[in-house]
């Protein structure tokens, strides 16, 4: 791999309006790299993957990216306007924004197009309304338009949230076999164990850097609780860390105990 | 005979210059009403209008040519109303609301002071036929040369910003410059549209003709050609039947386009359109 990171952070300070979102953080991404992001909401999530973007200038601090990189972005599925009068090619095709002058696609551009969607097996839904898509179709599509960009660096915000078990599993499988082939990949999320917990390097993040690494040392209590301000606990399943949300842990304890209180209640009713 | 009753008023010139600035006006409006929709500025462009309204006011009290005082006063009520929504430190809704509606009351005083009330204050307002001269068929010329040209050569992006402008923007799109053309073009179409439509009733002739392409499109590129088609001919039946009924123009073309708007929205109803699309009734999202 030809040298340094592919996207480099040093000490960036991010603002919005008079707060700052992110403080002095420092995050790189190499070439063919996995990495996630989590913390809580407001953590800063979103902005750093702008400003890895570049759409959000950060008021100190640096970002340095490799020469010629291309960076394509997957926005959350729930800021899409799914009314919006557009095809599932005339939605990938939007990544071609700099191809040629006129309106519709040249033939090249048309093959690129049902290449990429065939590459992630939604060619046959070309011509249908997004809005027509089940969840996965809708979270394939986009990650097709990014694809068709070519990138070297896959930002993902958020790809897993709302979505079933079955659709997580699927979209982390894709983005899998997509790092295996080369690309590398910076997505965010809140799932600890559902993507976080699968990701070769993990950084949690509550507007600093409290942590980055594998799962194994990052997603320890002590971490956990700086960056969500809750404590967690953390259990060891085949090798991979599983993080129990401990206030739910006695929720669920106190509930039980109440179901049960409840039964000896109607138990004694019944006897009188 | 029926037939030489409507053909009647093609035999003088104003109606005939009206007519065909009325179809501009409606393509126009319908060409420039589907980004308008799709953005969700509906309300900047019925805020805009009634700006450009307190620049017509003051044009013509000091005399000045229309065009030009209107022209100056619009652009720059659009580039503000730009610039206080890119801002956030109040709701843009509530921004727009201070800026354009001032401007209109400003403009309603400055006919009441100068008790300049007449033929132009209707007109501006509710849009007539009757003052359509040779400079407003150039005028919207003009304008539907430039917001064409804009579109075709443009289409790629502002289409991903119109769609989704910050994917837009990391894809390498200057969003903020899109965003200031669009109203820049916005406020010149209101400008060369608002003798025949008036300025209270543009906003209509903006958000209803793309509101009814919608309604019979999925396809982006057919909704654009579809609203400009559907705006012509409101245009041009709405100033037929303003001849013939004596009601100015403005409100024929509109109520022409909102009953068009109910037919079409009763036939395409989420059954009939589940039945013809394989679509889900109500498919949440």
């Amino acid at each position: 791999m030809s040298g340094g990171p592919l996207v480099a952070l040093h000490g960036v300070t991010c603002r919005y309006a008079s707060e700052d979102v992110l403080v002095d953080v420092d995050v790189a991404v190499g070439a063919g790299q996995f990495v996630g992001v989590v913390g809580p909401s407001g953590s800063g999530k979103t902005t750093l993957l702008r400003a890895v973007a570049g759409s959000m200038q950060p008021l100190r601090g640096t970002v340095t990216r490799r020469g010629g990189l291309r960076i394509a972005y997957v926005p959350q599925v729930e800021t899409i306007d799914w009314s919006f009068p557009v095809t599932v090619a005339q939605c990938v095709l939007m990544a071609r924004v700099h191809g040629r002058r006129w309106p519709w696609p040249s033939t090249a551009e048309r093959a690129a197009v049902s290449e990429i969607l065939a590459r992630l097996d939604i060619e046959h839904l070309s011509d249908r309304h997004i809005r027509e898509l089940s969840g996965g179709q809708q979270q394939r599509v986009f990650i097709a338009r990014a694809m068709l960009g070519e990138p070297d660096l896959l930002l993902l915000d958020e790809p897993t949230s709302g979505v079933d078990v079955r659709l997580r599993h699927e979209i982390l499988h894709l983005l899998d076999d997509l790092n295996a082939r080369g690309l590398a990949i910076l997505l965010t999320t809140h799932d600890l164990n559902g993507i976080a917990a699968h990701l070769p390097h993990v950084v949690c993040l509550n507007r600093t850097v409290l942590g980055a690494g594998r799962p194994v040392d990052v997603l320890t209590p002590d971490i956990l609780e700086r960056t969500y301000g809750a404590s967690m606990q953390v259990l060891e399943h085949g090798g991979m860390p599983v993080v129990v949300d401990s206030f739910s842990h006695r929720h669920a304890a106190a509930s039980h105990k109440h179901a049960h209180e409840h039964t000896h209640e109607h138990a004694d009713r019944g006897l009188t | 005979m029926m037939a030489a009753e409507l053909l009647r008023p093609f035999e003088f010139e104003f109606f005939r210059n009206g007519l065909i600035v009325a179809t501009m006006a409606g393509a126009l409006c319908g060409l420039v009403g589907v980004y308008v929709v799709l953005k969700g500025m509906s309300y900047i462009g019925h805020g805009l209008s009634h700006a450009i309204f307190g620049g017509f006011a003051a044009s013509t009290l000091l005399g000045i040519n229309f065009l030009l005082g209107a022209g100056a006063w619009g652009v720059a009520s659009a580039l503000m109303i730009n610039g206080v929504t890119r801002r956030r430190v109040i709701r843009s809704d509530a921004a727009i609301g201070v800026i354009t509606t001032a401007s209109f009351a400003l403009g309603l005083a400055l006919f009441a002071f100068f008790d300049g009330e007449g033929g132009s204050f209707d007109a501006a307002l509710f849009g007539s036929i009757l003052g359509v001269g040779t400079q407003d068929v150039i005028a919207i010329a003009v304008v539907s040369v430039l917001a064409s040209t804009l579109v075709f050569l443009r289409y790629r992006a502002l289409l991903f910003t119109t769609f989704d402008p910050e994917v837009a923007e990391v894809s390498g799109v200057n969003t903020a410059r899109m965003d200031a053309l669009l109203m820049l073009v916005l406020a010149g179409s209101i400008l060369a549209t608002m003798k025949i439509l008036g300025v209270t009733l543009i906003a209509a002739a903006l958000v209803i003709p793309p509101a009814v392409a919608r309604m019979l499109t999925t396809s982006f590129s057919r909704m654009l050609w579809m609203s400009s088609l559907i705006g012509a001919c409101c245009g041009f039946v709405g100033m037929n039947l303003s001849y013939h009924l004596d009601v100015q123009s403005g409100p024929t073309i509109v109520l022409v386009a909102a009953t068009l708007f109910a037919v079409v929205f009763m036939g395409t109803g989420p059954l009939v359109r589940g039945r013809r699309n394989g679509l889900r009734p109500a498919h949440a999202r």
